[in-house]
């Protein structure tokens, strides 16, 4: 009644490991070394078989354009045995990285290609719920070296990068040079001292936002501002630096902008788009954001009030401009799939250069591939591109710790604490430094 | 007058009279694939859980490779201490209780006294019934997933609510308007629950009940404690009872309206939290905490209200039966 | 001392008092009147807002506007795009809910009638157990399940994703607590005399039941129905988590795959306008079925 073998995905035959969740400690086939007993360790990661070919899936979230299935489609009708087919995941990345999550303790092979955010790289390779790949089979060499190092975990590579992201400033023509300024602001100094300017003339006016509510993008603030004060939140060995001067300048400044109202209250609330809409509306002077807020505040259907004003730039940082934490997604091969040689072909199709031109000028997302940044179409779609490949190039990374669930809850934390007022940011980032240095010791 | 006179004595306790047979098997018979079915889908992977909340996933990192050394560590009670201590995995454990009693207390109370409110309106409303019917299961009917992304464009800082009150609230930053919000949003779906479920049995109590007392010229109030509620009862406390069990299992909604805040961060938020973060054994002890709390509650709840709801097993003496029901019935009437 | 008063009302029926005074009448039905329109707007002002955040143009997700200019269908065409399956989605989910309810009912009446008809042993104990299973976490379920029906249990030799099995089996376990529950408080509401006397006049027990019964607990069984079909057309988790192939989805894995215009955007319109789709079809389909299946019933019932 319940035949198996007649539904299309099903994992024929899969050996999967009796017993309890539990005891099934290192059942897979291809975990074979490395991981035996407790004491040695050392071992190389387990070697997965790239040889193997034949149909694969692609677990991502939704394309917001239809690209994705014309590359499906390019890439099946040259490759009629190893089809690639496309498995949807929800909008929210939390929702996408649950199921991923949920299928790799199930040990399913139903996703053999997973777009993982780059946050999550540490943990999925240090579960070895993703395998490492053969360096030498990707055209590395021509994505850019700030994406590389996001799907890298101890010098070993976990995923190819295919887009990448970082944070511009957006400021207004019109309010600049009502403030007096001839281009956008570098520095906090510079942008305060114009929205107090602009605000004596129009209390209304918000001044700068940026993403300041309780969740991932306030982790990415809070990165961002360490690094363009200087500093760092990890350092390379993986220590925490919560507590330098460097971090506490960084958070201080924005502390300051709330205090004195050059941030306003709601931007505690928040996220990309609300952040968006209170730019777009044309209560907000300055705006942090991804470049895609570009397109739709250029749209003439009046949806946006600050059409034809905008202008993009790099964040304000402190001495000079700063540093936008880099987003973005690598693709990974999951341990439990089969046909994992499929799959490396397959990444290597997606981050070739034509596949990386064509999906930026359709989806405006920033491409991982070199080349696409000095492309005239692209250009020509991206004015701003220049700036937005000069700030991944300055992009900080978020923490590369396995733990990252963690240490970005105890971030958010102890930012929102004092961006809301509740705490100064002294004790704030030494709470958060004594949190992270407890987080890391295991 | 009979059908009254019957229904008394099927309250006090139709016990006594049996139907006959060999009863026992054919109930388990008729049982069986519900109790089969539960055991599968809920009872084993239960189990497991209750295995896995004594257990440590992972066995720290290998210093070379950064790898996860696999296997499963066998911790006892440590993630159980963890949770109450509120220390290690176990921080937030006790914001999250105190988050889950709020909302399900709060939310529960206002719930019942809305629900049967809308059912009585309901049981009187002749000529409306179609349109009030239809309207009282919409909110009931959206999916939460959409309805708490609606929530959240009302409670934006520049959306409908504040317009309305023409005062920014944050609603979705730390504090008591987050908690409101989402007991607001919380009520609005599952008032009507209570409300149908109430309305099918009033709808069930037999008219000449109500003109009795009418004639013995009880008044509105009083046909209400005394009649209404007490014959409504059976089928209030079980509305109210999956109520409970629901609102203190509640995950979407502060999920998708507040994200992670504190305010909003709920048990079962926190297991799945905890289980996204790999603490899988923390995960499924949250998990077991929180079943037991429920069971107690349920336990509590059925032990107060609604011991005639789950069978009369002890069969007590039909005339001891009777006056305790009625004394049950008129305290409500005493100022 | 008030349990007199009590005994009083219901045992007098007999005696003819003076009728009510008319006033009362009157404000009673302003009352009723007032509830009325209190439970209407309850009810109905935010499902108002989804339909107007409905109803403007995708780049107006979040205006505040009570009646959205211009007034726009995109949102609503764009739910049906091509590669959402919408229509087939809906359909899924109505093979889902649908067989989830008549399952629950089969199984939740013939449970409930044991619990509320029968004398049995451990009665107490199969109650409890039953309603304990509402009272796990969904999401801590979620794991062993998908490792369960993916073919993770040698006892359990079948692969079960992307079937409809996978989604309504659970489902149901979901919904049968209550199901149980709540008929069995409405079989015990009913005398037992009924179904006595029409077993002396000669049906068998099952027959009594169902033509006696059963009618009478009509609104009982019809409300459990509907929370029941409700409930599995809700359903997200399980749904998202056993299937994965785009013809095998229910609608509300649909809608939490729908995209904006970039990947910061939630699609407040379409989801909303989904949202929309997805209930109103769903209240018509309610009030149908509770003209027809009472209306049945009662009809069909003894006189």
């Amino acid at each position: 009644m319940f035949n198996s073998t007649s539904r299309p995905l099903a994992s024929r035959r899969t050996v999967l490991a009796a017993g309890g969740v539990t005891t099934a400690a290192a059942a897979l086939a291809a975990c074979s070394g490395g991981s035996s007993d407790g004491g040695g360790g050392g071992g190389d990661a387990p070697a997965a078989d790239f040889e193997e070919r034949g149909p694969i899936t692609l677990a991502k979230g939704k394309d917001t354009t239809g690209k994705l299935a014309e590359f499906l489609e390019t890439w099946n009708s040259e490759h009629p045995d190893e089809e690639v087919t496309l498995i949807e995941l929800p909008e929210s990345s939390d929702e996408q990285r649950r199921q991923m999550i949920n299928n790799a303790q199930a040990k399913s092979d139903a996703y053999t290609v997973l777009g993982l955010d780059v946050v999550w790289t540490a943990e999925f390779a240090a579960n070895q719920w993703v395998v490492e790949l053969p360096q030498d089979k990707f055209p590395l060499d021509d994505l850019i070296p700030a994406t590389v190092t996001t799907a890298t975990y101890f010098d070993k590579l976990y995923g190819v990068p295919f887009i990448t992201n970082a944070e511009l400033l957006f400021s207004r023509t019109d309010l600049l040079e009502q403030a007096g300024l001839d281009g956008p602001p570098e520095t906090f100094e510079e942008m305060y001292a114009a929205i107090e300017t602009l605000q004596k003339e129009d209390p209304d006016l918000l001044g700068f936002g940026s993403q300041y509510s309780k969740y991932e993008g306030l982790t990415v603030q809070a990165a961002g501002l360490v690094a363009s004060a200087g500093g760092e939140l990890f350092d390379a060995e993986g220590k925490p630096h919560a507590d330098s001067a460097e971090a506490l300048t960084g958070i201080q400044t924005v502390r300051d902008g709330f205090d004195k109202g050059f941030i306003p209250q709601e931007a505690l609330t928040y996220k990309e788009e609300e952040s968006r809409a209170a730019y777009q509306d044309g209560r907000l002077a300055f705006l942090q954001n991804w470049p895609y807020v570009w397109a739709l505040g250029q749209a003439e259907d009046g949806s946006s009030s600050v059409n034809g004003k905008m202008v993009a730039s790099l964040v304000p940082g402190f001495d000079g401009p700063g540093s936008s934490t880099l987003g973005g997604l690598n693709l990974g091969v999951s341990a439990f799939a089969k046909n994992k040689g499929t799959a490396v072909d397959f990444i290597s199709f997606m981050v070739d250069a034509v596949q990386q031109k064509e999906w930026g000028l359709a989806t405006a997302q920033a491409p991982a591939n070199v080349g696409v940044y000095e492309d005239a179409d692209m250009l020509e779609a991206f004015p701003f591109l220049p700036q937005l490949k000069e700030a991944i190039d300055n992009g900080a990374s978020r923490p590369a710790v396995v733990q990252y669930g963690e240490v970005t809850q105890a971030i958010q934390e102890a930012v929102y604490a004092c961006f809301s007022g509740e705490t100064d940011a002294e004790p704030a980032m030494k709470d958060l430094q004594t949190k992270l240095t407890e987080l890391t010791a295991q | 007058m009979t059908s009254t006179a019957a229904r008394s004595a099927t309250i006090g306790g139709r016990r006594g009279k049996r139907i006959g047979g060999d009863h026992g098997r054919m109930a388990y018979l008729l049982l069986l694939p519900t109790l089969v079915l539960l055991a599968l889908v809920v009872g084993f992977p239960l189990v497991l859980s209750a295995w896995q909340s004594l257990m440590q996933s992972g066995q720290g990192i290998d210093p070379a490779t950064g790898l996860i050394i696999k296997g499963d560590t066998f911790v006892g009670l440590d993630n159980y201490i963890d949770a109450v201590t509120g220390t290690g995995a176990g921080a937030g454990f006790w914001n999250a209780f105190w988050n889950t009693t709020l909302f399900t207390v709060v939310g529960v109370s206002i719930e019942t006294v809305l629900g049967v409110a809308m059912a009585l309106i309901m049981a009187k409303a002749m000529r409306a019934t179609g349109l009030v019917r239809a309207s009282i299961l919409i909110p009931w009917a959206i999916p939460t997933v959409v309805s708490a992304l609606m929530w959240q464009l009302i409670f934006d800082a520049n959306g409908i609510a504040n317009r309305l009150l023409d005062y920014q609230v944050l609603w979705t930053t730390e504090g008591w308007q987050a908690k409101a919000a989402v007991l607001i949003a919380d009520i609005w779906k599952t008032a009507p629950y209570i409300g149908l479920l109430t309305l099918a049995g009033l709808q069930t109590i037999d008219k000449q009940v109500y003109e009795a007392a009418t004639v013995d010229g009880a008044n509105r109030w009083q046909t209400f404690w005394r009649i209404t509620l007490p014959l409504v009862r059976p089928v209030l406390v079980v509305a109210v009872l999956f109520r409970l069990l629901d609102a203190m299992r509640m995950f979407d909604l502060p999920y998708v309206l507040l994200g992670t805040l504190d305010s909003g961060q709920t048990l079962s938020m926190l297991a799945t939290d905890a289980a996204a973060k790999t603490n899988f054994g923390a995960a499924s002890a949250y998990s077991m905490v929180l079943f037991a709390y429920i069971c107690l509650v349920a336990f509590l709840f059925i032990k107060l209200l609604g011991a005639d709801v789950i069978g009369d097993q002890n069969r007590p003496p039909r005339k001891r039966r009777v006056p305790r029901r009625l004394r049950t019935t008129s305290e409500g009437s005493m100022p | 001392m008030s349990t007199a008063t009590t005994t009083e009302v219901v045992s007098r029926t007999g005696e003819v008092l003076k009728p009510k005074k008319h006033k009362g009448r009157i404000l009673g039905s302003v009352v009723i009147a007032l509830g009325i329109a209190f439970i209407l707007v309850y009810c109905l002002a935010p499902f108002y807002w989804m339909i107007v955040s409905a109803l403007r143009r995708p780049s107006e997700g979040r205006s505040t506007e009570l009646i959205p200019s211009p007034i726009s269908v995109e949102n609503f065409i764009a739910v049906f795009d091509p590669s959402n399956h919408f229509a087939r989605a809906l359909l899924n989910s109505l093979i889902v809910a649908g067989s989830t309810t008549l399952l629950v009912l089969v199984l939740g009446v013939f449970g409930a009638y044991a619990l509320a008809r029968l004398d049995f042993r451990g009665k107490v104990l199969v109650m409890f157990l039953i309603v304990a299973t509402s009272m796990f976490p969904v999401v801590t379920l979620v794991v062993p399940l998908l490792k369960l029906f993916s073919g993770g249990f040698v006892w359990f030799p079948f692969n079960w994703i992307n079937t409809y099995q996978a989604m309504i089996l659970p489902t149901i376990s979901f919904a049968l607590p209550l199901a149980v529950w709540n008929l069995n408080a409405f079989f015990r509401q009913l005398p037992v005399e009924l179904e006595q006397a029409a077993m002396i006049d000669g049906t068998t027990r099952f027959g009594a039941f169902r033509r006696v019964i059963l009618p009478l607990a009509a609104p009982g069984v019809f409300t459990t129905a509907i929370i029941t079909f409700i409930a599995a057309w809700n359903e997200f988790l399980i749904a998202l988590t056993m299937v994965n192939a785009p013809l095998m989805q229910t609608a509300n894995v649909a809608i939490s795959k729908f995209t904006g215009i970039s990947q910061f955007d939630t699609p407040y319109g379409t989801k909303m306008a989904a949202g929309v789709i997805v209930t109103v079809p769903l209240i018509i389909m309610v009030l149908i079925f509770q003209r027809r299946i009472i209306g049945g019933l009662a009809a069909g019932s003894v006189k």
